[in-house]
């Protein structure tokens, strides 16, 4: 193999003066704040879809249905250049401008794969409460508790705890997913991984480093869940392999 | 104190409660027994409206259960209800179960509703349970703190639907055990139950139902003594056999 290595270039200057590592990090950055702002959005409307999909409300579940068939049938790319392009010329001209000059990209790509992500942790926040027996419901209900009240103290904290293995597949998808917004101009992860190559061709040291990050960023995500599930987990209780997908 | 006129009920085309008429007066015990899929639980559960019915009339305390404009949660506050599967909430301990309606619901300060709850817990004899979760207790230990949460409400009234179904015969007596102690104070009770045993000791009527329909209604002593409708006779027959 003729390949020549040279790890050391990381440490050159760029062309803006600051060196290679600096976008390395200012991709990683990136990456972290959209992923874990996608994330809060996912987890705050994916549950409130998936606690409407539940309810005894037909509008309400059908709202929630047609939401996730929507959200989880188009590809992630599709819905990112829906969200920057198509949208901006759907609404009034005066707001579709704004979206277009100032409203900062990473709002839109955060928009964009959270409301992706929320479709499929919606399935499983759903998923969570109807595996819960009927009669939880009914002694909540049967103690005085509104409907809201029973899905507030007694089916979402289980339920929580029933998909946590599935949520923390999604919180480890989203680091890997926001890979995509390169395509709209977030200068994230993937994006500087590109134009590093382009300017040095040095193709394998970038990308062990690069896999190395996406790697320990979806790692880190693991043990922080691991850990929350170990604390949630309830004694005597055995709930395993309840969890799906 | 209950009041259930001419309730039918359908799922679809299905008719599970067929024009049921009986009542429960104030500190009066009152075991609802037939064969399995008679509707006794779906009867009991339309008391607090947690099955709702398409015709007729249920009244707690004055209350029509029906009634759009009812409010339930309200209702039903001041209704305890006991469960086959206890249903206790399994990530709480024993302690948060017994609370966490008093203080969401009534508004009780935390300090009220322990020192309400433990009482309670003490009196079915589990007070060395209270930091415990569900899960780390018996069928039957879980069975009498769910009892003591519905108590802890200060129910008008207590339903109880198949409360020792779910759990291993050596545990039943235990949990009969406070259920009996609660009829002799008074309170009153609807008891979906095979118990016949228990019937006999503190039941004042017994209903005995088929197919949704309310067969035999009537005083302990006339029900166990000679039952007016064959199935009913035929009922007791097989399950009083041993």
């Amino acid at each position: 193999m003729d390949y020549h290595w040279n790890w050391m270039f990381f440490f050159q200057e760029t062309d803006d003066g600051l060196k290679y590592y600096d976008w390395m990090l200012s991709g990683l950055g990136w990456t972290t704040a959209v992923s874990l702002a996608s994330l809060v959005v996912a987890l705050l409307l994916g549950s409130v879809l998936g606690v409407m999909r539940t309810t005894p409300n037909r509008w309400l579940v059908g709202i929630g249905d047609t939401y996730v068939d929507v959200f989880r049938n188009v590809p992630l790319i599709v819905q990112l250049f829906m969200w920057f392009f198509v949208v901006p010329e759907l609404v009034p001209e005066t707001i579709g401008n704004w979206m277009k000059q100032d409203l900062p990209y990473i709002v839109t790509a955060v928009v964009g794969l959270g409301l992706y992500t929320a479709a499929r942790i919606a399935e499983q926040v759903k998923a969570g409460i109807n595996s819960l027996s009927r009669g939880q419901r009914f002694a909540g209900l049967a103690l005085g508790f509104t409907e809201w009240q029973t899905y507030r103290y007694v089916r979402l904290p289980m339920a929580y705890r029933i998909v946590l293995p599935a949520l923390t597949s999604e919180a480890m998808n989203i680091f890997k997913n926001s890979a995509v917004t390169y395509a709209v101009g977030i200068l994230e992860l993937y994006f500087q991984y590109k134009q590093i190559i382009e300017k040095t061709s040095q193709v394998l040291e970038i990308t062990i480093v690069v896999t190395s990050l996406y790697f320990l960023l979806a790692f880190v995500m693991n043990r922080i869940l691991a850990i929350v599930e170990s604390r949630t987990r309830v004694p005597g209780l055995i709930v395993g392999s309840k969890g799906g997908k | 104190m209950i009041e259930i006129k001419n309730v039918s009920k359908w799922y679809g085309s299905f008719q599970v409660l067929t024009d049921c008429t009986t009542q429960v007066s104030k500190s009066e015990v009152v075991v609802v027994c037939g064969p399995s899929g008679s509707g006794k639980s779906t009867l009991i559960k339309c008391v607090n409206g947690l099955e709702p019915f398409q015709k007729g009339s249920v009244v707690v305390d004055g209350i029509a259960v029906e009634a759009p404009k009812t409010n339930l949660p309200k209702l039903r506050a001041r209704v305890g209800m006991v469960f086959q599967n206890f249903e206790l909430f399994p990530h709480m301990t024993i302690t948060d179960n017994l609370v966490i309606a008093q203080i969401k619901v009534l508004g009780r300060s935390r300090e009220e509703a322990e020192d309400k709850g433990l009482k309670l817990l003490d009196r079915v004899g589990l007070k060395s349970q209270a930091a415990k979760f569900p899960g780390q207790l018996s069928g039957g230990q879980q069975q009498r703190v769910a009892i003591a949460r519905a108590l802890a409400m200060d129910p008008i009234c207590m339903l109880f639907d198949e409360p020792t179904s779910a759990l291993d015969p050596e545990m039943i007596n235990e949990v009969l055990d406070v259920m009996v102690q609660l009829a002799h104070e008074g309170m009153t009770m609807m008891c979906v139950t095979h118990e016949m045993g228990f019937a006999r000791k503190v039941a004042h009527r017994v209903i005995f139902m088929d197919r949704g329909a309310i067969v035999e209604d009537a005083a302990k002593e006339e029900f166990f003594g000679q039952p007016r409708s064959e199935r009913a006779q035929s009922f007791l027959a097989k399950i009083l056999q041993h």
